[in-house]
């Protein structure tokens, strides 16, 4: 531990991110660009999160990585592994305990609190990304609110499938000014975003990209008025928890078919089933 | 104690500074909140709370504007032990720092592009108090209202008004700070900020 600087990185660097943290907050939902650094993990295991997390830990943190919802996969683990070795902060896997939450793809199914800060990994920051390559041209977009082409690829939804058939990274509009990617968390969390008593913080290693939600932001969903958002989840209750209300992993159990829902919320699964809740697969 | 250039650092940069981001994210994050600050001791007549702002935000990458009587001897030698950040004018600063009569005119400084609004100062206002009382604000990171002693309301409402664009404020006393980002919509009092609500 004493090999390494608090958390890692060098002093500059932190400083570095901490002032794109800080015009993050300032400016909901626009992109600041900021110098990332090379981590050891690569590209897409969440560089941009753990940047972000080294640089507003503090060693009286408790610190939990979730990675769609499980604390126990690799991601998680070596991530969580990495900051009790580089920062020597408390880790946890309960929602409630930790201080600082760094996640991939998902929003806890507990509402977070004023004292904790959710810290995201980003993929692809930019929601114009894919109807437009040229950053000089997304660039141009946001900054003259020039949207439409983000309603007309959610209307090619509709008139192809019926409804509008986005169903992660659902891009939402902050405060009515700019247009901004979630991250890749089913649109069932998208609801969670605004208001948020925590400040979320985004985080894009890759793509060298920083943005921000202070606590209380609102946050909307883009939607029409005759095709409303809808957020939406399997139609099942969880198999081991009997959970109607969180979110659900579909779970291939044989070759013949059999398959079970689980909550994708590991801690949020646990903590029901150590309650005595249980559902129709638990053993 | 005379404080001299190569003392009142971060005892320990690394915790120090962390412990300090952590109180001006919160404050930038919750406007109108007021939070404690210290770990470095800057020479005068800059406040705890200033100085360790400056030494947790500011390095060799960040231009520093030093107004009025902040502009000192003193100062000028320990941010440059502490920071080696380069001293320039309003129009090039990064981070400004000074009493609120000395940092005027606010249109000297980068409010940032269309394109990237965060190339934008932030300045550092020196208050002789801050209390959690006087203008009332709302906006993002705001529950429903919050209220802070700030020098003025016309100021902040024009700043709101070039949003996205627009520079940001962190107020320091002793050893305590609030902020003000450039989306807080400020007014003067409750009743005027619901007839004000729509102008932006």
């Amino acid at each position: 531990m004493t090999d390494y600087n608090f958390a890692y990185l060098d002093e500059q660097t932190k400083r570095m991110i901490r002032r794109a943290i800080l015009k993050g907050l300032a400016i909901p939902g626009y992109q600041v660009p900021f110098a990332s650094r090379e981590m050891p993990m690569p590209y897409g295991w969440g560089t941009g999160g753990v940047q972000v997390s080294a640089a507003v830990l503090t060693p009286d943190d408790t610190f939990k990585v979730i990675d769609q919802g499980a604390d126990d996969t690799t991601n998680a683990v070596s991530i969580r592994t990495f900051f009790e070795r580089t920062a020597g902060v408390e880790t946890t896997t309960a929602t409630s305990e930790a201080s600082v939450i760094q996640t991939r793809h998902r929003i806890p199914e507990e509402p977070l609190t004023e004292d904790q800060i959710l810290v995201y990994q980003v993929p692809i920051p930019e929601p114009l990304r894919f109807l437009e390559p040229r950053e000089s041209e997304t660039r141009k977009m946001h900054s003259l609110e020039e949207y439409g082409l983000m309603h007309v690829k959610l209307y090619e939804d509709i008139s192809r499938h019926g409804h509008i058939a986005t169903s992660y990274a659902y891009p939402v509009k902050v405060e009515g000014r700019y247009v901004m990617d979630p991250s890749p968390i089913p649109k069932f969390d998208n609801p969670k975003l605004g208001d948020m008593p925590a400040i979320q913080l985004f985080g894009a290693g890759r793509e060298q990209r920083i943005y921000a939600l202070p606590p209380y932001t609102q946050v909307v969903s883009l939607d029409f008025e005759d095709h409303p958002f809808e957020a939406s989840k399997a139609d099942h209750a969880c198999g081991l928890c009997g959970a109607t209300d969180s979110y659900l992993d579909e779970v291939i159990m044989d070759d013949q078919g059999g398959r079970m829902f689980v909550c994708s919320d590991t801690d949020y699964c646990e903590a029901r089933r150590a309650a005595g809740h249980k559902g129709k697969d638990a053993a | 104690m005379q404080v001299t250039a190569l003392s009142g650092g971060f005892d320990n940069p690394a915790i120090g500074s962390a412990h300090a981001f952590r109180s001006v994210m919160e404050a930038m994050a919750r406007p109108g909140s007021v939070q404690d600050i210290q770990g470095a001791v800057p020479p005068a007549p800059l406040t705890v709370a200033a100085g360790t702002v400056l030494l947790t935000l500011c390095d060799t990458d960040t231009p520093v504007y030093l107004a009025g009587k902040a502009d000192t001897d003193d100062v000028r030698k320990w941010l440059a032990f502490h920071t080696g950040a380069p001293l320039t004018g309003p129009s090039h600063a990064m981070f400004a720092v000074g009493e609120w009569d000395a940092l005027m005119p606010l249109d000297g400084y980068p409010v940032g592009t269309p394109e990237y609004p965060d190339r934008s100062t932030t300045l550092i206002v020196e208050c002789a108090e801050l209390e959690a009382a006087g203008a009332t604000l709302r906006g993002p990171g705001i529950k429903s209202e919050a209220t802070l002693s700030l020098p003025e309301t016309r100021a902040f409402q024009s700043n709101r008004a070039l949003f996205p664009l627009g520079l940001d404020f962190i107020f320091t006393s002793g050893d305590r700070l609030a902020a003000l980002p450039r989306s807080a919509v400020v007014s003067r009092s409750s009743s005027e900020a619901v007839a004000h609500r729509g102008d932006f």
